[in-house]
């Protein structure tokens, strides 16, 4: 049976963006974030070279080895044999099972499907699947800009549901702004709640070679982010990146809170927070759609981190959070090193779920 | 509230099914379609959804129904019962030892709320009078020792650690030594947060479950997890062997979908429901009662056992009666109200009462605390024989409350209706009929039917 389309009331006439460029280079640092008027002092360490880049996209093909592999099988026997009815409702199923959702799903198979009758894509099993991969790189590429670090100091708010991997993804962060652009990055511990919250952040600073701001547990986040900007700015330091606690988007009052945290941040330095980011776990479903929204509506999200990639979840949601909130992916987090981050490649992202 | 969208499409469905009479094959065939999508939508596993509408068909166009007086009933109490039985049935308790400590392991992937599980449920069995003690064999997590150490002792329970230097293996050898010797009655064994297509790791979840010999292993499961719920349950049932599913972030609006998922694909029940972050907000997971909820019919067992966690038995009783006899007033609900916001955050409450989950004025995933205090205060307002008899209240009567109670007379008469309508639906439960899920979309000012274009 196929899946049927979406409610009509739901369901958006967009395009979806213009072609996106295949190319073979897969998004670097230097592209990823905007450094603005910075010149950044090497740290020893040269930037990715472009071997370095192809090796670090075997890996990612590695570790996202065994999501595409049952992705491929979906999408062999569905592209490979014939080009029919069955093929498509194959191609419905792969990318539900994906967690792409109903009305992305429909609106990318509706599309390829329409290329293919019309005759602009051969109905030929290869040329159909380097079209579906040029499309779900489309989708995902939706809005699509660098990480906006050119304030000085630069002020990077980190938001999440409980669990997704906000503290881990900080310590990452810092570490390859340290590591890359030899940027010096201020933690902020946001999270007053948790037990051992500001501990653990602690431990990233340490492994990142990162200062660490924090209060009694307890104490209130936004003052904790305004001690952390002004020590940016008392020792020179280029990032201020603040963690915050987890919660539930249906927890209206924490909601509010977050939004109370930016504007505090902004009554400091009046364009920051410049980045605000919202740590989506690759396995979560449909819900991370209204994660993104009910998050972007509190705190003007920029972009998407999709964290633990390196589990068999495939983190499809990202192309229904792109098609219908512009909201990005920016960065994917594929384990619990320091360097399991990469900057988040929208053909690399399609293609490794789709290769052989 | 979890399973809110799922619920909202089935009770659409279902009250266009009743409110056919009879039902043809085509009829069947249309609910069916709606139900499959619904579920889809709701993150339930593809292949799970294939077979529970395969299932679901085979009933419904049987005899059973397409004879049937009422075949739309009939299809209420099918999806009822087919939906029970993909949550686990009628739920079940924790093993526990005959002598010695009863050895609980807790397992799951990064970030599903393990932790915090393990206080949870070292404070829920606190409350039954047990000492509990928790192990500490996160070394990996940074601060996670520190974390069970802070939630553990809030929890009242002892907690073994050895820092993050030793092997996780011999910690949990070392814990249950000492639970023995200290003569605890429950060890809670908290592990690192594991992928279950990590090799290593699984292996050493394997080793801690055969040195300690667990009566309950306990996979710990994320609410908003999507399709990849059923891979994970199935590796982890391959290597931990786990015997339940603590489900956890149920206070959000995940559709739930992995909770269904879990159960039919490993055979395996939830046991435990963890609804917030708050240490009390724990407690057994009912498949029945779940189910019973998701269709509307609400879960009035759960909700006088909380009630009856806040008022003695004699006040549980007293309510009981005074439903039952139909003479719940508007002073009753007040009380009970209070009791209500002192149990908890009331949008997990609110799926519990019958019909509730559609009263709009109730509903949404955060509830208004603001609304509330609305509502107290217009039957503060009123006369103790306007609380008890809200049909004398007209004209003049509903001025002098809004005037008092600084609403508009326009929210004093939304909450006798509202009023009105749950006391029938409360009738209709108490004399042992699901309420009309018609009269509960017309409730909520008329659930929006969502709209399909077929492929």
């Amino acid at each position: 049976m196929p899946l049927t389309a979406p409610p009509a009331g739901r369901r958006r006439s967009k395009q979806l963006s213009p072609v996106h460029r295949i190319t073979n280079v897969s998004t670097s640092w230097q592209e990823i974030f905007d450094l603005g008027a910075r010149e950044t002092a090497s740290s020893g360490v040269e930037p990715e070279s472009e071997t370095q880049r192809r090796g670090v996209l075997r890996r990612l093909r590695e570790s996202l080895s065994k999501s595409r592999q049952a992705l491929v099988e979906e999408i062999s026997a569905s592209l490979f044999d014939r080009i029919d009815e069955e093929a498509w409702e194959r191609l419905e199923e792969a990318l539900i099972m994906a967690d792409a959702g109903a009305p992305t799903t429909a609106e990318v198979v509706e599309r390829l499907e329409r290329e293919v009758e019309s005759g602009s894509v051969s109905p030929d099993g290869e040329a159909v699947r380097e079209r579906l991969i040029e499309i779900l790189a489309e989708v995902s590429s939706n809005g699509r800009g660098p990480i906006d670090l050119s304030g000085e100091p630069a002020v990077l708010l980190m938001v999440g549901v409980n669990g997704t991997g906000k503290t881990t993804t900080i310590g990452k962060i810092a570490w390859h702004l340290s590591r890359e652009f030899g940027l010096s990055v201020v933690l902020a511990a946001g999270d007053t709640y948790r037990a051992a919250a500001a501990e653990q952040l602690g431990e990233w600073a340490e492994r990142a070679g990162a200062e660490l701001i924090r209060s009694a547990p307890g104490g209130d986040p936004g003052a904790v982010a305004f001690d952390a900007i002004a020590a940016a700015r008392a020792r020179g330091a280029d990032v201020v990146i603040v963690d915050t606690a987890g919660r539930l988007h249906t927890q209206g009052n924490l909601m509010d809170e977050l939004a109370k945290v930016r504007r505090v941040i902004a009554k400091q330095m009046p364009d920051a927070p410049h980045e605000t980011l919202i740590s989506i776990d690759a396995t979560t479903g449909q819900n991370g759609l209204r994660q993104a929204q009910i998050f972007s509506e509190a705190a003007e999200v920029n972009g998407v981190v999709l964290t633990k990639l390196d589990g068999t979840a495939k983190g499809g949601i990202v192309l229904a959070i792109a098609n219908e909130l512009g909201i990005p992916v920016k960065l994917i987090g594929t384990g619990e090193s320091l360097e399991d981050l990469h900057p988040f490649d929208p053909e690399d992202f399609a293609r490794a779920l789709l290769a052989e | 509230m979890v399973f809110d969208q799922l619920s909202d499409r089935l009770q659409a469905t279902l009250s266009e099914v009743r409110s056919r009479g009879k039902l043809s094959e085509g009829d069947v065939d249309a609910a069916m379609r709606e139900i499959r999508l619904a579920l889809l939508e709701a993150d339930v596993n593809f292949k799970v959804v294939k077979t529970f509408t395969k299932t679901l068909k085979e009933r419904c166009l049987g005899a059973e129904v397409l004879e049937s007086l009422d075949p739309g009933q009939q299809v209420v109490k099918i999806v009822n019962e087919e939906l029970t039985g993909l949550m686990g049935g009628a739920g079940r308790d924790l093993a526990f030892a005959s002598n010695g400590p009863t050895v609980i392991l807790m397992a799951g992937l990064q970030g599903s709320g393990k932790t915090t599980a393990c206080a949870k449920l070292a404070r829920h069995l606190g409350e039954s009078g047990k000492d509990v003690a928790l192990a500490a064999c996160d070394v990996y997590r940074p601060a996670a020792v520190d974390q069970l150490v802070t939630v553990g002792e809030r929890a009242g329970a002892h907690v073994y650690e050895q820092g993050t230097d030793a092997d996780p293996v011999e910690i949990a050898a070392w814990a249950l030594d000492r639970a023995r010797t200290e003569e605890r009655d429950v060890l809670i064994v908290d592990t690192a947060g594991r992928l279950h297509i990590d090799e290593d790791l699984m292996d050493e979840l394997t080793k801690v479950r055969k040195r300690t010999r667990p009566h309950d292993v306990l996979l710990v499961v994320d609410a908003m997890t999507g399709q990849d719920a059923v891979g994970v349950a199935e590796s982890f049932a391959e290597a931990a062997e786990f015997d339940g599913v603590v489900m956890t972030k149920l206070d959000g609006d995940a559709r739930g979908g992995a909770a269904l998922s879990v159960k039919a694909v490993t055979g395996k029940p939830i046991l435990f429901a963890s609804t917030g972050e708050k240490l009390e907000a724990f407690e057994r997971f009912h498949p029945d009662r779940m189910a019973s909820r998701i269709l509307g019919m609400g879960d009035m067992l759960s909700l006088i056992e909380k009630a009856e966690q806040q008022v003695d038995e004699r006040q549980a009783e007293d309510l009981q009666k005074k439903l039952e006899d139909d003479r719940f007033t508007l002073e009753d609900f007040r009380q009970q109200m209070r009791q209500v916001r002192k149990m908890g955050p009331l949008s997990g409450l609110i799926g519990m009462l019958p019909g509730m989950g559609a009263m709009k004025q109730l509903k949404g995933a955060d509830v208004d605390e603001g609304e509330l205090d609305r509502v107290e205060a217009i039957i503060l307002s009123m006369t103790p024989l306007e609380r008890a008899n809200p049909a004398i209240v007209k004209g003049s009567r509903r001025k002098r409350i809004a005037a008092g109670s600084g609403t508009k007379v326009q929210q004093v008469n939304q909450l006798i209706k509202q009023f009105d309508q749950m006391r029938k639906m409360m009738r209709q439960m108490m004399s042992g009929k699901a309420p009309d899920p018609q009269q509960l979309a017309q409730m909520a000012g008329g659930a929006p039917r969502p709209k399909y274009r077929r492929r």
